[in-house]
């Protein structure tokens, strides 16, 4: 338009009175982009900024025990056994019966305590408000609302189990069919 | 006689008395005005208060003993901190060494029972604001404020909660914490946060979720001591500070304390 066009141009003779005050104060064109340009620079290195901190909530090296790792041969494992000797580094029960071998998470599905194998009593029992599981893991006493749940068991290389507690499988959401979730014993 | 006051006229006559007091005896509203208004912790408080709305049987004074118990807090938590290492070697040993080794081992048990005080008197607090009405407008601003002040208050409780770092405390954590594993897209099992992938990967895992970031482990340890510890001793206090000088500032600015219908 006219008016936009004439806005940089020198102002002309014929117009000597002082421009209006709505005409000073109109936002020119050159000044909204270096306007905008400030705004969209400010709110780009707000959010950099934010993310990077947030960011640095998250440490890069944890000093937590790797999450796969071996426990030995199956002939180590006797039948009918709840083994427990890796429940205080890895937090994992190893299970072995007739058929398969399988590896429990020893954390309660009620919220979130460590039950305890109960030999004597052939369950787990979790001390914090008594949910009760069978040796296979199933739920059958207490809040506890479902199985505790399996981790990946395959056998390495090397003819040792291998467990990965970065991956489980719940009962309740048909996952123990999954062959990732046990070791058939013949 | 005479010496007396006119040592007493020097002093309040000198520049540095001056500088202090700008404003002579309280004996004129105006006076009393300017008192208030030129004193920054003065001008949080409202120059005048209703006479019925200041009586006892009215505001049992909750807002008061928790502020109180606040400045309790903060001082017996100071003095706590001379002694207590938030780490996973001294954090029990400590404790029990400022019950049995340390001169006033009482300290420690102010701060816990003034703890436990403060968080029954927020509710109470709530409670007379609530049944006396005073949340309605203009007050409701106020009101927000005070709701993030009682999280802020639970907060303070939750995470002083892990410092004593024995079996009640990290249990209690673990199972506290197992809510952020909710929280919708920032938690493992929240709402949308499923939905969050790369390819086969999700985002949001174990590693990377609210909880994570709560505990700076995936399980209560070291990390999250020392996370509870900051958050206990600096982050929140800071916060609550602040949003307690807002409020009591907007009590002022809303018109004092509400009166009795
Ligand atoms: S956490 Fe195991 S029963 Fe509640």
């Amino acid at each position: 338009m006219a008016k936009d066009e004439q806005e940089q141009a020198e102002p002309v003779e014929e117009k000597p009175a002082k421009p209006s005050r709505k005409e000073t104060k109109e936002v020119t064109r050159r000044q909204f982009n270096w306007l905008a340009l400030a705004w969209t620079f400010f709110a780009a290195s707000t959010a950099a900024g934010l993310t990077a901190m947030g960011r640095f909530m998250f440490p890069n090296v944890l000093t937590e025990p790797p999450s796969t790792f071996k426990v030995g041969f199956p002939s180590d494992f006797a039948v009918g056994v709840v083994d427990t000797r890796f429940k205080e580094k890895f937090r994992v029960w190893v299970v072995r019966n007739e058929t398969e071998m399988y590896s429990l998470l020893a954390i309660c599905t009620h919220l979130g305590c460590t039950p305890n194998w109960l030999e004597a009593e052939n369950k787990f029992k979790c001390p914090c408000h008594g949910s009760g599981f069978y040796m296979s893991g199933i739920n059958f006493e207490g809040p506890a609302p479902r199985p505790l749940e399996r981790v990946a068991i395959s056998l390495a290389e090397d003819g040792q189990v291998l467990i990965d507690i970065g991956r489980t499988f719940k009962q309740e959401a048909g996952q123990w069919s999954d062959p990732a979730s046990f070791l058939p014993m013949a | 006689m005479n010496a007396f006051s006119s040592a007493w006229n020097a002093l309040t006559e000198s520049q540095v008395w001056k500088s202090i007091f700008r404003h002579g005896a309280v004996n004129s509203n105006r006076n009393r005005v300017l008192v208030m208004m030129s004193n920054v912790f003065l001008h949080l408080h409202p120059v005048k208060s209703r006479k019925a709305g200041i009586k006892l049987r009215y505001t049992w004074c909750m807002g008061g003993i928790t502020f109180f118990l606040f400045l309790v807090l903060t001082f017996t938590g100071l003095l706590l901190m001379f002694y207590y290492r938030p780490t996973v070697e001294y954090a029990y040993a400590d404790i029990i060494d400022l019950g049995e080794h340390v001169p006033l081992g009482v300290m420690r048990e102010l701060h816990r029972w003034g703890a436990h005080a403060m968080v029954i008197t927020v509710w109470l607090h709530m409670f007379r604001v609530f049944m006396t009405g005073s949340y309605k407008p203009p007050r409701e601003f106020n009101w927000g404020v005070g709701v993030i002040l009682l999280v802020l208050t639970l907060l303070l409780s939750f995470t002083g909660y892990l410092l004593p770092w024995d079996q009640l405390a990290i249990w209690a954590i673990t199972v506290g914490s197992n809510m952020a594993r909710a929280t919708p897209l920032a938690g493992t099992e929240g709402p949308l946060s499923a939905a969050l992938k790369i390819g086969d990967i999700n985002i949001i895992n174990s590693g990377s979720d609210a909880r994570f970031v709560l505990l700076g482990a995936r399980s209560v340890g070291e990390n999250t001591l020392l996370r509870f510890y900051v958050l206990h001793c600096v982050g929140l206090p800071l916060a609550a500070a602040f949003l307690m000088a807002v409020h009591f500032w907007r009590v002022r600015k809303d018109g004092g304390i509400s009166g009795p219908m």
